[in-house]
C-alpha cells in the first residue's frame, strides 16, 4: 500500500493512502476524540466530536481518508472549543445522572468530559422525558443516556442479518428504537458487545450491571501524572487578614459538606488562613460579615433557596457551585422531566402511606414554594467557579479554594476530576 | 418487492386504511428481510405517515410564519371547534383529524391548508366552517377544494422574459438531433446555469461529472420538494410549464446518457400529480420519451414521478436519494457528489425544477440570448416567490440584479421592515440594504422573500423559524438535533423578557458551532438568520433585553418558577372549599 503524506496542527505525518483520519492520527500520535466512530464501521460522522479543519473547512474527522498533502487542523483553541460544546450538548440534551449510572467510570462519553474538562454546560439543560424500555429480552435501554451516535444501529445484528436498533422519529425526538423480535434471537454473548459498542449506559443486559462491579472504569485514573488546567483565577477584593469563608446548602444531601470535611488536616492547615462565616460548620445562620468565597452545595428547588443563593452572591466575593447538584441539578433535578403536578401527587396524595383523602399538599406561608423544576445556581446569579463530582473529592475542593485565596492559577489531577 | 418501493408501499396502506396498521409493517418487513422497526423508522421519519387511525379527512394546516401572520390561530381555533377534534392527536374522530404542518407552498394564499392533500386557500373562520359543514354532509372534497393557482405578477418585458414566454412543446428538443452532446452542454456552460434550488453549483460541472462517468447505469432527478418555507416557485413552474422542466431532464438524459429519470414531488404537491402525468404521457405520444427518442438510437429515456412524505430535508439532494431508495431522509455524509455515488451507487444528477427548465430554455434560444440578460456572475433571470406584508403577492419573474426595493416598490410593499432572503435557512436583511441587488455578486436568493412590515413581531418570526428548524432537523447529528432546541429555549427566553445581553452573545456562538460542525445544510444554515437578526436589528433587541456586564448576576424569573406550585395549591384549597 501506498504511503502518503499529509499535514495535523503543522505538523508533517505520513499513513497509508485512505486510511481514515481518526486511525492516520492515532498512528501519528495524535488523538482526535470521537464517539461515533468504531473501528471498521462506516463513517456516520453524526456525533461531530471529532470536528477537524480540512483544508480551512470544517469538516467530521472521521469521514476524511487522508490523501497526499491534506492540511489537517486538530488542536486549535476554535476546535477545542466546538468539540467541548459538542459534548456540552449531548449533556444537555440527554438525561445524564452520572452519580447514578451503571457505566460511570467507564463511559467514553464522561471520559470525553473529563478530557475536554467539563465543569459546566454553557447550555441549559434541555430534560425531555425519556423512556427506560425494560421490555426486551436481554437488553434494557435508556433513551435518557442515548447520544444517537448510530453504532448500535449500524453494528447489532441478528445471526440471520437483520438489524436489531433503528432511529425512529425526526428533528428533536429522533431516538433508537429496539426491534423486540430481533432482540430475543441476541445470544448473551451479542447483547454484552451490544453493551460494549455504547459509548454511554444506553444500551444495558440485563443482571450484567449490578450482579458484579460493571466495567472495569477504565477511565478512573487517566494517564498518570495528568492534570488538568483549569481555570484563570480572577483577583479580587481582599484586604482581611484571615480569609472568610461561608457554606451552604441549598437542595443538596449534605454530601459535599461531609468531602470538605475529607480535607482531614488540610483542614487544621485551612484554619490557619481562614475563619468560617455563615456555615452548618458554624451554626451561624446570618452572614456577620462579608465574605471572601461562598461555598454553595446544590441546585434550587424551592423559594428558600432562592433567597440564600441571592443572599450569598449579596455577601460573599466568589460564589463556588460545588457538586453536580450546584452545578445543574444533580438528582433532585430527576424531577424536571416530570410536570411538578405529578411529583408533588405522587409524594403526598398518592404514595405507598398516603391515606386516600387523609393527605394535602403541603403549604403554608411560612414553608418555601417548589419551584417548577430544580435550577443550577448559575441560571439563578452569577457563579464564579464550578467544582464537579458527587461529591467532589476532598483535594479538589481543598486545591480550588485554597488556589482562589492565594490568586494562583490550579490544576487538578485526573484522579480527582470527576462527576460521580 | 424493492426497498425503492417502499414509500410508495407505505402510501398504498396510508390512502387505503388511513394509517399504517401494524400487519402491514410485517409483510413488508416480511418481503424486504428487515426487521420492523427498520420500516417504523422509515413511517415515523415522514410526518404524512400515521401509525395510528385517522379519520376519512386529514387536515393539514400550515404554520409557517406568513400562515401565522395572517390568521393561523383563529383558523386553527375553528378547525377544533368545527370538528369537536385536537391538532396533532389522534382523537378517534372517524371524520376528521388535525394536523399541523409546515410550509405547505401557497405563501401567497394564506392561511391554508391541505384537506386530504387539496387544497383550501384564503381561509377565514366562516370559510373552515361552511368547509366542515359540507363535508360532513358528503359533499365531494375536489367539488369544494380550491384551484391554488399561481399567480404570476410580474415578467420583465417581453424579450427579456425567459421562463414565463410561450412554450411550444419539444422546442428545445428540437435541437438535440442537429447538436452533439458536448455542443448542448457547451450551451449550458456558456450560460453558467447555476443549480436553482439554492446551491448555485454549476449544472454544466454537475452533468459533466455524469456525462464522464463511467458508471453502468445513470439516473436524473428533478428535485420537486420544494419545502424552505414562503418558496412557491417550483409550483409554478410544474403548474404552469410542466413540459418546459421535462424538456430539461430530458436535455441532462440526452448529455449524460441516463435511461431513467424522477421527479421527486412532494406530497403538498399531490394536487399537480394528475397535470404531471398527462404531461408525461403527451411527451410518449409526441415521442420525446420512450424508446429510440426524436429516432435517435438507443436514446432510451423515461420520467417516473415518486411522492415523498412530509420532510423538509429531502429538499437536501442525498437526503432526497435516500428517501427515493425507501430509507430514513437523512443526508449522507459529505464524501462523494452523486455524480460519483448517487441513487443505489450509481451516477446520478439532481437538479432543482427550476434548473431544468432553465437548462431547456437555454437550448431554445441560445446561450448568446441569455448572457445578454442579468448581470456578470448571474445570467439571465429568477423566478422569486414572494408573500407577506406586500400587496401583490405571488411569483415574480426577475432578470438578475433587480434590486429588493424595486421588488418592494412592484410588489407594493408597505412598510417594509425585516425582509427574509430564501426561506429560513436564507438570510435578513433591513432598511439599509434594500439597495442589494438579487444576483450572485450581491444578494443570492434562491427564490423566495418575504416580507414582514415594520408592526411585525420579529421574534415571533425567529422563533417560528427556529421550531421549524427544531422538527425539521433529521435528527442524525448532534449540533442540528441538540442546537436548534438549544436556540428555541433561548428564543422563548427573550420572548418572556428575562433576556440579557449576554444571551445574545451566546446566541452568536452557539449558532456559529452549529454552523461550522453540522453534517449538512440544515444545521449549518439554521441559525443564519437568528445570528443575522441580532446584529441588524440592533434597536429591537436592545429593547428586548437588559444590558449587562461581564459581572452581572443573571436575570432569574421568580414569578414563572412558582407558577405551577401556586397553581396546584389553589386548586387543592378550592377543591376542599
Amino acid at each position: 500500500m501506498e504511503n502518503i503524506t499529509f499535514k495535523l496542527d503543522g505538523r508533517i505525518c505520513t499513513a497509508e493512502k485512505g486510511l481514515n483520519l481518526i486511525e492516520a492520527a492515532k498512528q501519528n500520535g495524535i488523538f482526535i476524540p470521537t464517539l461515533c466512530h468504531f473501528k471498521h464501521l462506516n463513517p456516520l460522522g453524526s456525533c461531530r466530536v471529532c470536528t477537524v479543519n480540512l483544508n480551512g473547512r470544517s469538516v467530521a474527522g472521521c469521514t476524511i481518508q487522508v490523501q497526499e498533502g491534506m492540511d489537517i487542523e486538530v488542536n486549535t483553541i476554535e476546535l477545542l472549543d466546538t468539540r467541548k460544546a459538542i459534548l456540552e450538548m449531548m449533556f444537555v440534551e440527554g438525561n445524564h445522572f452520572c452519580p447514578s449510572c451503571e457505566k460511570s467510570g467507564d463511559c467514553q462519553m464522561q471520559n470525553l468530559g473529563y478530557e475536554t474538562g467539563i465543569r459546566f454546560t454553557r447550555f441549559p439543560h434541555l430534560f425531555v422525558d425519556r423512556l427506560v424500555d425494560a421490555r426486551p429480552e436481554r437488553i434494557v435501554i435508556n433513551q435518557n443516556r442515548c447520544i444517537k451516535c448510530k453504532r448500535c444501529i449500524e453494528e447489532v445484528k441478528t445471526a440471520d442479518g437483520y438489524n436489531v436498533f433503528s432511529f425512529t422519529e425526526r428533528g428533536n425526538s429522533t431516538k433508537v428504537s429496539i426491534d423486540y423480535k430481533q432482540e430475543a434471537k441476541l445470544s448473551e454473548i451479542e447483547a454484552e458487545r451490544a453493551m460494549q459498542i455504547c459509548p454511554t449506559g444506553s444500551i444495558l443486559v440485563k443482571g450484567k450491571t449490578f450482579s458484579k462491579p460493571f466495567g472495569d472504569r477504565q477511565f478512573d485514573l487517566g494517564p498518570e501524572g495528568k492534570l488538568f488546567s483549569l481555570d484563570k483565577i480572577k483577583k479580587h477584593r481582599t484586604k482581611n487578614k484571615k480569609k472568610r469563608i461561608a457554606t451552604t446548602s441549598l437542595a443538596g444531601c449534605f454530601g459535599c459538606h461531609m468531602s470538605m470535611l475529607d480535607i482531614d488536616l488540610g483542614l487544621l492547615d485551612l484554619l490557619e488562613v481562614v475563619e468560617f462565616n455563615k456555615s452548618p460548620l458554624t451554626d451561624l445562620k446570618n452572614f456577620t460579615e462579608h465574605c471572601d468565597i461562598g461555598l454553595i452545595e446544590g441546585g434550587c428547588c424551592n423559594t428558600n433557596n432562592i433567597e440564600v443563593l441571592r443572599e450569598f452572591r449579596k455577601h460573599c466575593d466568589i460564589l463556588v457551585s460545588v457538586g453536580e447538584c450546584a452545578i445543574w441539578g444533580g438528582l433532585p433535578a430527576i424531577r424536571n422531566t416530570f410536570p411538578l403536578e405529578e411529583c408533588l401527587r405522587e409524594a403526598y396524595l398518592e404514595s405507598m402511606t398516603s391515606e386516600e383523602g387523609a393527605t394535602i399538599i403541603p403549604n403554608h406561608e411560612d414553608i418555601p414554594k417548589i419551584l417548577n423544576k430544580v435550577y443550577s445556581n448559575h441560571e439563578v446569579v452569577k457563579i464564579d467557579y464550578h467544582i464537579p463530582g458527587c461529591p467532589p473529592n476532598a483535594n479538589h475542593i481543598w486545591n480550588v479554594v485554597k488556589h482562589i485565596l492565594f490568586e494562583e492559577e490550579y490544576s487538578i489531577a485526573y484522579p480527582e476530576f470527576k462527576y460521580d | 418487492m424493492k426497498r425503492t418501493r417502499l414509500l410508495s408501499r407505505l402510501w398504498e396502506f396510508q390512502n387505503k386504511y388511513g394509517y399504517i396498521p401494524d400487519n402491514a409493517i410485517s409483510e413488508i418487513a416480511q418481503k424486504l428481510r428487515v426487521s420492523k422497526i427498520e420500516i417504523e423508522g422509515v413511517i415515523s421519519f415522514y410526518h404524512f405517515f400515521h401509525r395510528k387511525p385517522t379519520g376519512k379527512y386529514i387536515v393539514y394546516l400550515n404554520n409557517s410564519i406568513i400562515s401565522e401572520l395572517n390568521g393561523f390561530k383563529d383558523i386553527k381555533a375553528a378547525f377544533e371547534k368545527e370538528t369537536g377534534c385536537t391538532f396533532n392527536s389522534y382523537d378517534n374522530n372517524p371524520l376528521f383529524s388535525l394536523f399541523e404542518t409546515s410550509c405547505i407552498g401557497l405563501s401567497d394564499q394564506e392561511p391554508a391548508a391541505l384537506i386530504n392533500f387539496h387544497a383550501f386557500t384564503h381561509l377565514t373562520p366562516e370559510k373552515v366552517k361552511s368547509i366542515i359543514e359540507k363535508l360532513k354532509n358528503y359533499v365531494k372534497l375536489d367539488s369544494i377544494a380550491n384551484n391554488p393557482v399561481c399567480k404570476i405578477q410580474y415578467t420583465p418585458s417581453e424579450n427579456k422574459t425567459i421562463f414565463f414566454r410561450n412554450y411550444i412543446l419539444g422546442n428545445s428538443l428540437k435541437k438535440i438531433k442537429p447538436n452533439t452532446q458536448n455542443k448542448l452542454l457547451a450551451q449550458i456552460e456558456k450560460a453558467e446555469l447555476k443549480g436553482r434550488g439554492g446551491a448555485f453549483f454549476s449544472t454544466a460541472a454537475k452533468w459533466n461529472a455524469c456525462k464522464t462517468s463511467n458508471s453502468t447505469k445513470k439516473y436524473i432527478i428533478c428535485n420537486a420538494d420544494e419545502g424552505e418555507p414562503g418558496t412557491f416557485k417550483d409550483k409554478a413552474l410544474l403548474t404552469n410549464y410542466p413540459g418546459l422542466v421535462i424538456e430539461g431532464m430530458i436535455l441532462a438524459a440526452y448529455i449524460t446518457g441516463a435511461k431513467t429519470g424522477y421527479i421527486y414531488l412532494r406530497t403538498e404537491y399531490k394536487y399537480l400529480l394528475k397535470k404531471l402525468k398527462n404531461t408525461l404521457m403527451e411527451f410518449e405520444e409526441k415521442g420525446f420519451l420512450g424508446k429510440n427518442i426524436q429516432g435517435i438510437d438507443n436514446f432510451n429515456f423515461k420520467i417516473k414521478i415518486e411522492l415523498g412524505a412530509g420532510a423538509y430535508v429531502c429538499g437536501a439532494e442525498t437526503a432526497l436519494i435516500e428517501s427515493l431508495e425507501g430509507f430514513r431522509g437523512e443526508p449522507r455524509i459529505r464524501k462523494h457528489f452523486p455524480t460519483e455515488n448517487g441513487y443505489l451507487g450509481y451516477s446520478t444528477i439532481v437538479n432543482n425544477v427550476e434548473t431544468f427548465a432553465m437548462a431547456s430554455r437555454i437550448i431554445e434560444l441560445g446561450a448568446n440570448f441569455i448572457n445578454t440578460i442579468g448581470t456578470k456572475q448571474s445570467k439571465g433571470t429568477k423566478i422569486i416567490s414572494l408573500a407577506g406584508d406586500i400587496a401583490k403577492p405571488g411569483i415574480y419573474e426577475i432578470e438578475w440584479g433587480m434590486s429588493v426595493q424595486e421588488i418592494l416598490h412592484l410588489s407594493q410593499a408597505t412598510a417594509p421592515h425585516f425582509v427574509q432572503i430564501s426561506g429560513p435557512s436564507g438570510e435578513c436583511i433591513n432598511e439599509t440594504e434594500f439597495h442589494r441587488k438579487i444576483c450572485e455578486e450581491d444578494l443570492v436568493c434562491g427564490g423566495s422573500i418575504m416580507v414582514f412590515n415594520k408592526f411585525r413581531s420579529i421574534i415571533q418570526i425567529l422563533e417560528n423559524f427556529s421550531k421549524f428548524f427544531k422538527i425539521e432537523s433529521c435528527g442524525a447529528c448532534t449540533p442540528c438535533r441538540a442546537g436548534n432546541q438549544i436556540l428555541y429555549e433561548k428564543i422563548l427566553k427573550i420572548k418572556r423578557g428575562i433576556c440579557t445581553s449576554k444571551d445574545l452573545e451566546e446566541i452568536k456562538e452557539w449558532g456559529k458551532i452549529m454552523q461550522s460542525s453540522s453534517r449538512c445544510g440544515l444545521g449549518q444554515y439554521a441559525a443564519n438568520t437568528l445570528i443575522m437578526a441580532i446584529d441588524k436589528f440592533n434597536d429591537y433587541f436592545s429593547l428586548k433585553v437588559a444590558s449587562c456586564t461581564d459581572n452581572c448576576n443573571v436575570e432569574f424569573d421568580m414569578q414563572n418558577a412558582v407558577y405551577d406550585y401556586d397553581l396546584i395549591i389553589n386548586t387543592q384549597i378550592n377543591d376542599v372549599n
